[in-house]
């Protein structure tokens, strides 16, 4: 673990090393590391404070305003479903109980076995294909075809 | 020439299927000997006919959708890649009525060009606006987006040449453009779709827009939920540099301007001018007030024209034909033409870029052909999550600025969201509330603590807990939030809410017990 830590804190500041040069570089500097590691470590966020000259409290603040930065891991995949208006419109509601069923799990949830993390969105920009969801970073209208849902389950199950 | 096949990447018609059938193409073409380009194509906005696919023949495009990677064989067998007839044919694109209807100002090349060729960018009537804006005095091109009457796509509706002029006037060593690509409202996509399918003119709006304020470097704050439009955005500039249209002599003039893709992570509160510069300065995406106005003290404190994808992308063409051109469109104070975005329960799904005027019913049923679920249309939201929800008794309501605010409504980012009769108005009311509960951004007390407490009111109406008197309570504390919010996430949630409570009061009467219990 120890280890681990220390690891995390040279790659950290490797990442920071190559952004600082930009106008602004926390944004970009924490979305390198969730791509790095797969969330935020709390490893990472002296280093950052550290190497940008703000105080932790400030890095702290900053990665838990974000919805997108995550304290932990994701499963292997990531589905999110989106549960805004227009989605609400061709029954988004019914689509993702039927696939928190299916998993077995709520949105903000990970399955047991570190397969799939379920979460919600507002808006993926797909208003006249509605209801849609993203796999891994990846668009998917209208699923509330049965067969659909079934391919988004089978998918995250592999 | 070889024949070009048209398979849009758009994200909507990549969320639809269109890279298996653009793979089966592929194989086909090979399997076959047949010689044929495959160009990715921007949407042409239809998403009930996506993945739309078109092939170039003496005669014009021909359309065929909404095709499946499985039709793909039949296609060839019916000598698609000449425009043979298939029962999957639409005709000749340019016919089909809801295109033919459009005036496409802003989104005239997005469907049609690669959206990554610099070539087909200038063939079809690119970069001229840029040419003309460097052989200019800023002040120049100022006057013409002044004149033009473009006002903020965004939303808010401020005249964009107003806002240039207040950035020109100042003197700064530093001045930024920002582009508002934060597109959150539930019902819009006019900025992905532009930023997938003519990247290009977003830069030259803003290369423009640089030159008339004396700004040298821009950025475009793009949502995470768009990993397709960064890519293209980033792929752009590259070689938007790479050709001089971006870098130290923009076009071989003296002005420098460049541009970088910052990416959002995932506040939709972001989206509010003041909160996307604090998150691009890499603090929380907390509201500023206003004044200082974001022109004269902006990013890094610096002057800052921001502007939303679309004021940006409408640039190009107001310098090229001219401010007279473009004002000839529309009606009132709101001139030119609008990207309206016509989504949810609705058949005919799409962007549908219009002059300002057409009536909102016209719009829905007309051009969006009444519900996909074939009942009743119940209420239209116009404006996204923060935007009234209009009945059909306000459906001859023109599509203006000050006509949706007369009806206490708004366009917003022209995002509209139709809904049919099993739509349960207070659910929808309650969601209003809940969404700006989990985007406020905290810093003002009406937003923060007024959404929480108007869910939990309208769950006591619900549950037929004192309904008149909680209804009354719901109705001030919309006022307060209205008047007491710093910006428009929580002044503008009382528009959903009222709007229900106002139009579709027997969603809020108390329930019959059976149905309470479901």
């Amino acid at each position: 673990m120890q280890q681990a830590g220390t690891q995390i804190a040279a790659r950290t500041a490797e990442i920071i090393g190559e952004l600082r040069g930009l106008e602004g570089p926390l944004l970009p500097i924490l979305h390198e590391i969730q791509d790095e590691f797969g969330y935020v470590p709390a490893e990472s966020l002296p280093v950052i404070a550290d190497e940008l000259n703000i105080s932790k409290a400030e890095v702290y603040g900053v990665v838990t305003f974000y919805h997108d930065y995550r304290k932990e891991p994701a499963g292997r995949h990531v589905l999110k479903l989106c549960q805004a208006e227009a989605c609400q419109s061709m029954g988004s509601d019914a689509a993702a109980a039927k696939i928190k069923q299916l998993l077995g799990i709520g949105f903000h949830e990970t399955t047991k076995d570190g397969a799939v993390t379920l979460e919600p969105v507002y808006c993926l920009g797909m208003c006249a294909c509605s209801p849609s969801a993203m796999l891994d970073g990846e668009v998917i209208g209208r699923i509330n075809d049965p067969e659909t849902i079934d391919e988004i389950v089978e998918a995250v199950r592999a | 020439m070889t024949t070009r096949i048209y398979v849009p990447g758009d994200s909507g018609a990549l969320a639809l299927g269109a890279d298996k059938v653009a793979k089966a193409i592929a194989k086909e073409l090979d399997a076959r000997g047949v010689k044929a380009e495959i160009v990715r194509n921007g949407s042409r906005g239809m998403f009930w006919l996506e993945p739309m696919v078109e092939v170039e023949t003496a005669g014009g495009r021909v359309a065929y959708g909404p095709v499946k990677a499985k039709d793909v064989a039949s296609l060839f067998d019916a000598d698609f890649v000449n425009g043979g007839t298939h029962r999957l044919s639409l005709g000749k694109t340019e016919d089909l009525p809801f295109l033919a209807k459009q005036t496409r100002l802003t989104f005239a090349r997005c469907g049609i060009t690669d959206p990554l060729s610099l070539d087909d960018y200038r063939a079809h009537g690119g970069l001229r606006g840029l040419e003309k804006a460097v052989a200019m005095a800023p002040a120049e091109i100022v006057k013409i987006v002044t004149e033009s009457g473009l006002r903020g796509r965004g939303g808010a509706g401020f005249p964009t040449g107003i806002k240039w002029k207040t950035v020109l006037d100042q003197v700064q060593d530093r001045k930024y453009i920002v582009c508002n690509a934060d597109e959150g409202d539930s019902a819009t996509f006019a900025d992905r779709m532009i930023m997938e399918g003519d990247p290009f003119v977003l830069i030259e709006g803003m290369a423009i827009a640089g030159i008339a304020t004396g700004a040298t470097k821009g950025f475009i704050y793009i949502r995470s939920e768009y990993p397709h439009a960064v890519k293209a955005m980033n792929r752009a500039i590259e070689i938007a540099r790479r050709a001089k249209v971006l870098g130290v002599n923009v076009l071989g003039s003296p002005n420098a301007f460049d541009m970088e893709v910052r990416v959002g992570a995932g506040a939709y509160v972001c989206g509010e001018e003041t909160s996307l510069l604090n998150s691009l300065e890499g603090k929380r995406g907390v509201v500023r007030a206003k004044p200082p106005l974001p022109a004269i003290q902006g990013l890094f404190g610096k002057p800052t024209v921001i502007n939303n994808v679309i004021s940006l992308a409408s640039v190009p063409i107001i310098l090229d034909k001219g401010a007279e051109h473009y004002k000839n469109f529309g009606m009132g104070r709101s001139r030119g033409t609008i990207p309206i975005q016509i989504a949810g329960n609705v058949k005919h799904g799409g962007l549908f870029e219009a002059a300002f005027g057409m009536t909102l019913g016209e719009i829905v049923d007309d051009i969006g052909g009444g519900t996909a679920t074939g009942r009743p249309v119940k209420a239209v939201q116009v404006g996204g999550p923060l935007g009234a929800y209009f009945p059909r008794a306000l459906f001859d309501t023109p599509f203006d600025y000050e006509e949706f605010a007369k009806r206490d409504g708004l366009i917003g980012h022209a995002g509209i969201t139709v809904f049919d009769d099993s739509a349960d108005m207070l659910k929808m009311a309650r969601f209003a509330m809940e969404f700006c509960a989990i985007e406020s951004c905290g810093k003002c007390t009406p937003c923060r603590i007024g959404s929480t407490r108007g869910v939990e009111v309208i769950d006591k109406i619900s549950a037929g807990i004192e309904p008149e008197k909680n209804l009354a309570l719901v109705t001030d504390l919309c006022n307060t939030m209205k008047f007491g919010s710093l910006c428009a996430l929580g002044g503008f949630t009382p528009y959903p809410v009222m709007s229900a409570i106002n139009h579709f009061g027997e969603d809020f009467k108390p329930r019959p017990v059976a149905e309470a219990a479901e």
